[in-house]
């Protein structure tokens, strides 16, 4: 599975379309994963990032199209696919989306639950491992989610994505409202983890300095459509308006210097 | 799609050495299974674990892996772990670099000297939200006779808004729950009643009964219900908004804006939904006393007007006033009180009816306590 597989897509999106009410969102959409890699979407404000990522989740039913997910139709169509998927595919929600009422252990645990004969301490102490793993401090898992910073969460929804060693995580704008500091270091946490684990990223963002940092290849929504997707080096080709304007901004110019600079 | 291959795992103990071999899957699913076969290897002795067979080996193998080679460590003794691929061996270094440390973290079991300190805090916390409610019952007066002063600064579309959504759309329920207290009282007060041919006596058990204390008593219930957590709900999702933030940094003055429209038209409305349920109620007791004892309602309205004191209905409804007050700053306050997740604006929500309701009555309890001493 390892390497060999580079190929095969593990996530398939072809033709999709989603409405809600009478706004198309997304019109003929394709879409295609590999595994291992770290994608990026971006795209400006409302062009359905998020949506693309809820509904290859299964968490919008698409109008129109077809999903594939490890090799399994999404929305599952009968129970056995749906098992199928579970526990193989992660997700981090923006602000983490962990259960306010428990720890940020007990968060992590609740995937946990579902694998049979495990006992409460080991549960415990593969939570744990879990909650180091992000890179939370070891003290983090007794407190509750109110007790955490914005970055502390994004990193406990992280722990509770990666509870049962998923093939495919999703991260929804990992590091929208870090400073840049943190924002750096979950990048390096994000790129360490799916390198080391193997983990296919898909990643929806708007920071530059993220998709430099860390993304193997990059997807542009625009137009209802997946626009271009390649490498970054593959962008400054582009010539889209949007396109351009978005890689090489101000902002993005400052990104690209900064990541030559680390590199060099 | 085959069911992933179950893992086997073989101890051989080989002279001074145990050796694991493992095949399969070593993942999270396998994680219980793995744990037991590790927990025989004996720690009085090296161990080898090979790997070569093994399909995936995901962080729950590799912690399992980990924690033997931990607990040999701990016994002077070694576990060497071959056969891992280069894969493996990063899902490997991964993990033993976040072990978690070793830290006997005892979780904190609540003592005896907590409990005190949470009673304290609790009676302080109490203590602490009085005064709270004080402040904000004299921010509000002080908003109230500014305004009476300069009537220009009343925002006169909110105490409109305001008084429509508390006291017009309240009127359908409250009539209705006044009404059907006054059949039910009616009822039971018949039967009661029958017993000693006191029949008619019905019609004062009705009139002292609704209009001194049930008709407003309920009223303000209802009212709490229905107001206090939307007042909390709106004033605290504006909190959480850091609209009330905006609004200061503006120069305008939460408390004119927000709070004084919210109570100023619970105290116009209260009385009026008062004096609306007490008529309901009426209404509701004499259908009843004329269904069961056949007391028809001219008889009604004569022994009403009769055997009931005038003073009844005035305590009635000058109860309403206060009970506005209190409803309007305990909604307001807990509004105030909340924080900036969405747990407290629900939290407060709650903590707002319950107090109002229960602040309405205690303070029922003391109007009846202090008119009984003055005799009326």
């Amino acid at each position: 599975m390892s390497g060999a597989g580079t190929e095969t897509p593990v996530i398939t999106v072809e033709g999709l379309v989603t409405r809600f009410g009478p706004q198309v969102v997304h019109d003929g959409l394709d879409l295609e994963v590999h595994r291992g890699e770290i994608l990026g979407v971006v795209g400006g404000s409302g062009t359905g990032k998020s949506v693309l990522l809820r509904t290859i989740v299964g968490l919008n039913r698409p109008a129109e199209g077809r999903i594939e997910v490890l090799g399994t139709p999404v929305p599952a169509q009968t129970e056995a696919d749906r098992e199928r998927l579970e526990g193989r595919i992660g997700v981090m929600f923006q602000d983490g989306a962990l259960f306010s009422s428990l720890t940020v252990r007990e968060n992590v645990e609740v995937p946990l639950r579902r694998i049979a004969g495990l006992d409460r301490a080991r549960r415990a102490d593969l939570a744990d491992l879990k909650i180091s793993m992000a890179g939370l401090p070891w003290d983090a898992g007794g407190k509750y989610p109110s007790e955490l910073s914005g970055g502390m969460r994004k990193r406990a929804g992280l722990a509770r994505a990666l509870a049962l060693d998923p093939e495919i995580v999703f991260l929804d704008e990992p590091t929208a409202g870090l400073d840049p500091i943190g924002a750096a270091a979950f990048d390096r946490l994000i790129h360490g983890l799916s390198r080391s684990l193997g983990l296919t990223v898909f990643l929806v963002t708007h920071d530059l300095d993220t998709l430099h940092a860390v993304c193997d290849r990059v997807a542009v929504l625009a137009e209802k459509r997946v626009l271009v997707s390649g490498t970054m080096a593959d962008m400054d080709r582009v010539d889209h308006p949007w396109v351009r304007d978005y890689f090489h901004g101000p902002r993005a110019r400052a990104a690209r210097a900064q990541a030559g600079g680390d590199e060099g | 799609m085959q069911s992933p291959p179950r893992p086997t795992i073989d101890v051989t103990h080989s002279g001074t050495r145990t050796e694991i071999s493992v095949a399969g899957d070593l993942d999270v699913a396998a994680l219980p299974r793995v744990d037991r076969a590790l927990a025989e290897v004996p720690a009085d002795r090296p161990a080898r674990a090979d790997l070569s067979e093994v399909a995936r080996l995901d962080t729950a193998g590799a912690f399992a892996l980990l924690r033997l080679r931990a607990r040999l460590e701990a016994a002077g003794q070694g576990l060497e772990i071959a056969g891992a691929d280069a894969r493996m061996q990063a899902v490997l270094e991964t993990v033993e670099r976040s072990m978690p440390e070793k830290v006997d973290a005892v979780p904190a079991r609540r003592s005896l000297k907590d409990r005190v300190e949470g009673v304290g805090r609790a009676v302080a916390d109490a203590g602490q939200m009085s005064l709270e409610l004080l402040n904000m019952f004299g921010m509000i007066l002080a908003r109230l006779g500014r305004v009476i002063v300069r009537p220009g600064e009343l925002r006169v579309t909110a105490l409109v808004h305001h008084a429509e959504a508390v006291g017009f759309q309240a009127v359908p329920i409250v009539a209705l729950m006044s009404f059907l207290i006054g059949i039910v009282l009616a009822f039971q007060g018949a039967v009661q009643l029958r017993q000693f041919g006191a029949e008619v006596f019905v019609v004062d058990l009705l009139g002292i009964s609704i209009l001194r204390e049930l008709g407003v008593l309920l009223t303000s219930i209802i009212v709490a219900g229905r107001t206090a957590s939307s007042f909390t709900a709106a004033i605290g999702s504006m909190k959480m908004r850091e609209e009330i933030d905006a609004m200061r940094t503006l120069g305008l003055d939460p408390a004119a804006m927000l709070f004084l429209p919210r109570v100023l038209a619970l105290l116009l409305m209260l009385p009026i939904l008062a004096l609306i349920a007490d008529a309901a109620g009426l209404i509701g007791g004499a259908i009843m006393a004329w269904a069961v004892l056949d007391i028809s309602p001219p008889m009604f309205a004569t022994r009403l007007v009769e055997g009931t004191d005038v003073a009844n209905l005035i305590i009635g409804i000058g109860k309403a006033p206060v009970f506005a007050l209190i409803i309007g700053v305990v909604g307001c306050h807990a509004g105030m009180r909340v924080r900036g997740n969405a747990e407290s604006l629900g939290r407060q929500t709650s903590a707002s009816v319950v107090t109002a309701i229960f602040a309405v009555i205690v303070a029922d309890a003391v109007f009846s306590v202090l008119l009984a001493e003055v005799g009326v």
